[in-house]
């Protein structure tokens, strides 16, 4: 099949998504948890114990980036990975025989997945307001979208191309535990890069995420370690990686 | 005229023949039935012939079509209903609807309109803004077909339609069919392995067996050219009946699970030299049953096995209680 893409095929797959999002709350609340707790928790726990020198902010501050950074990611690879439901309950194949390209429907599920991850990361953007957060310019916050809207379309084509490799959830926990909690720990989202050993560091340089969450830090602080257009650059780049591999493995999905 | 023409279609998975060089044709305005057990190869050729499958060689001509060059013009050409159910369950059965809709490019007045009447015909419409997951499988797979006929196709294919539904059920998605058919001329393509479904539904029955038709034709044709009467013995040592009937007016004689299963002319005349040659071995007879040729018998002479122990054979059985499982 041609690969052409209609931007009505791609609205009607991403709005299911979101439609689906929309209803289950349980899963809005739930997945709002871990990174509230994780916010208060170690954000009022670790503020007075924790001196960030030179960064002119305090652990709160220095936090509520990494923690809206891992909202985002946890919501783009479950919605990624939700095309295993889609396999199993078979609603997949009634997508797949229908006369559209599997680009189309490869599209739609990522601007679905990054969608409602942007919203996640929103909601823990607007909780943070009460927790000191400062949005002083209209561009920073804008930056920091954009960051989220990358991580977004990059982590639900990630979880896309897991899902094309899996036929259940058995490996579910796998995946979470060896490969999504590692890109978050060395991400720099819980404390600054360069507080770890040196044989380390080149590990967090290679984290796709690390660039992310620098980025929204940038975006919302002002201040970053590293380059936010170097950010931005890499950030975007993986995206395209991500979504290119993605499509690659959805397209040889046999039902 | 014929919907469909399928020349020496084959498939292999890993060296293994699913469907081995099958060809035959179904006329258009056609309720055509493929009939045989779990795992000969109905859903493969069904695949194929939607598209979602490529074969490993040969070919098929849908609604003038080749199924290897214009994937898309048969895409929109077909409807599908499958054997498992393939509903979002979380979106509401208007949902499902307009979902499909939108994919096959329906603009959307027209959209509502056939919506609105397709639910109708399933009765269905007072239940339209339900989410599918509160619905019963009567009621999701009669949804399913209402899908599979929006975008108005000239072949519809139905894989296993009454799988796992009640008796009642499966009378009425018959009249459905039988309704569809008729009044919208749709060329009906269906795979079974009840033999009654395919006895009363279908006009043309194909018998697949280990991936081959072994038979094509009406299913009156079918019985006809069997012939005669059908006795059917349940017997504890129904291989020893087996072996002692040897009988010149036997026609053809079969031992599958505790029953023989004899094809005769004239069953009347010779059901009481039956008995009498039991006794007279002192071989046991549960009961013994006089009946017309069913399609159960054609299968069973083709084969030599009854539809039931040819599945049972296969390791889709496993498969085949988890999808039951997973159905209700």
């Amino acid at each position: 099949m041609e690969e052409e893409i209609t931007v009505d095929i791609v609205y009607t797959i991403w709005l299911r998504h979101i439609k689906r999002y929309i209803r289950s709350r349980s899963r809005i609340i739930g997945s709002l948890g871990m990174p509230l707790f994780f916010l208060l928790v170690l954000g009022f726990g670790l503020n007075s114990v924790v001196d960030l020198p030179g960064m002119g902010q305090d652990y709160m501050g220095f936090l509520i980036p990494g923690i809206i950074s891992m909202s985002v990611l946890f919501t783009s690879v479950f919605s990624g990975i939700q095309i295993i439901w889609d396999k199993q309950f078979g609603f997949l194949k009634e997508t797949l025989v229908a006369p559209v390209s599997r680009m189309e429907i490869m599209l739609g599920q990522t601007l679905g997945g990054a969608t409602t991850s942007l919203i996640q990361g929103l909601i823990i953007l607007v909780f943070s307001l009460f927790l000191g957060l400062n949005i002083s310019n209209i561009y920073g916050f804008l930056v920091a979208c954009a960051f989220m809207v990358l991580i977004g379309l990059s982590f639900t084509a990630f979880g896309i191309a897991i899902a094309s490799k899996m036929d259940d959830m058995h490996g579910f926990q796998l995946i979470i535990n060896f490969v999504i909690f590692p890109i978050f720990g060395l991400s720099g989202a819980l404390f600054p890069l360069n507080s770890l050993p040196s044989w380390l560091q080149p590990l967090t340089l290679i984290d796709p995420l690390a660039y992310g969450v620098e980025g929204i830090r940038y975006g919302l602080l002002g201040t970053s370690q590293i380059n936010p257009y170097f950010c931005f650059i890499v950030l975007a780049g993986f995206t395209v990686f991500m979504m290119t591999f993605g499509s690659y493995l959805f397209r040889k999905i046999q039902i | 005229m014929f919907a469909i023409k399928v020349e020496n279609l084959t498939k292999e998975f890993d060296g293994l023949v699913a469907v081995d060089n099958v060809s035959f044709d179904i006329e258009a305005g056609e309720i055509f039935g493929l009939l045989g057990p779990n795992g000969a190869g109905k859903t493969t050729i069904l695949s194929m012939l939607s598209t979602i499958l490529k074969p490993t060689s040969g070919t098929a001509i849908v609604n003038d079509l080749d199924i290897l060059k214009d994937e898309d013009g048969v895409r929109k050409s077909i409807g599908i209903v499958f054997q498992d159910q393939s509903l979002d369950e979380e979106l509401t059965a208007y949902e499902n609807m307009d979902f499909h809709g939108r994919l096959y490019r329906i603009p959307k007045n027209l959209r509502q309109e056939r919506i609105a009447e397709l639910l109708k015909l399933v009765e269905l419409e007072d239940r339209k803004d339900s989410l599918v997951k509160t619905f019963s499988g009567g009621m999701r797979r009669r949804l399913e077909i209402a899908r599979g006929l929006l975008h108005h196709p000239k072949v519809l294919f139905l894989d296993e339609p009454t799988l796992g539904l009640d008796p009642q059920t499966r009378n009425h998605l018959w009249q459905y069919i039988e309704n569809l058919n008729k009044e919208k001329g749709i060329t009906i393509i269906l795979t079974t392995h009840y033999m009654d479904e395919a006895d009363k539904l279908c006009e043309k029955v194909a018998i697949i067996d280990m991936g081959k038709i072994i038979a094509l034709d009406t299913p009156q044709k079918l019985k006809e050219d069997l012939g005669g009467d059908v006795i059917t013995i349940k017997s504890p040592d129904a291989d020893k009946i087996y072996s002692k009937i040897k009988a010149s007016w036997v026609k053809n004689i079969e031992s599958h699970d505790g029953f023989v299963t004899i094809n005769l002319e004239n069953a009347e005349k010779h059901i009481t030299e039956i008995v009498s040659l039991s006794s007279h071995n002192n071989i046991d007879i549960e009961s013994i049953s006089i009946h017309k040729p069913t399609l159960e018998d054609v299968f069973l002479n083709f084969t030599g096995k009854t539809i039931r122990e040819q599945e049972f054979n296969t390791k889709d059985q496993m498969r085949m209680r988890q999808r039951l499982w997973r159905r209700r």
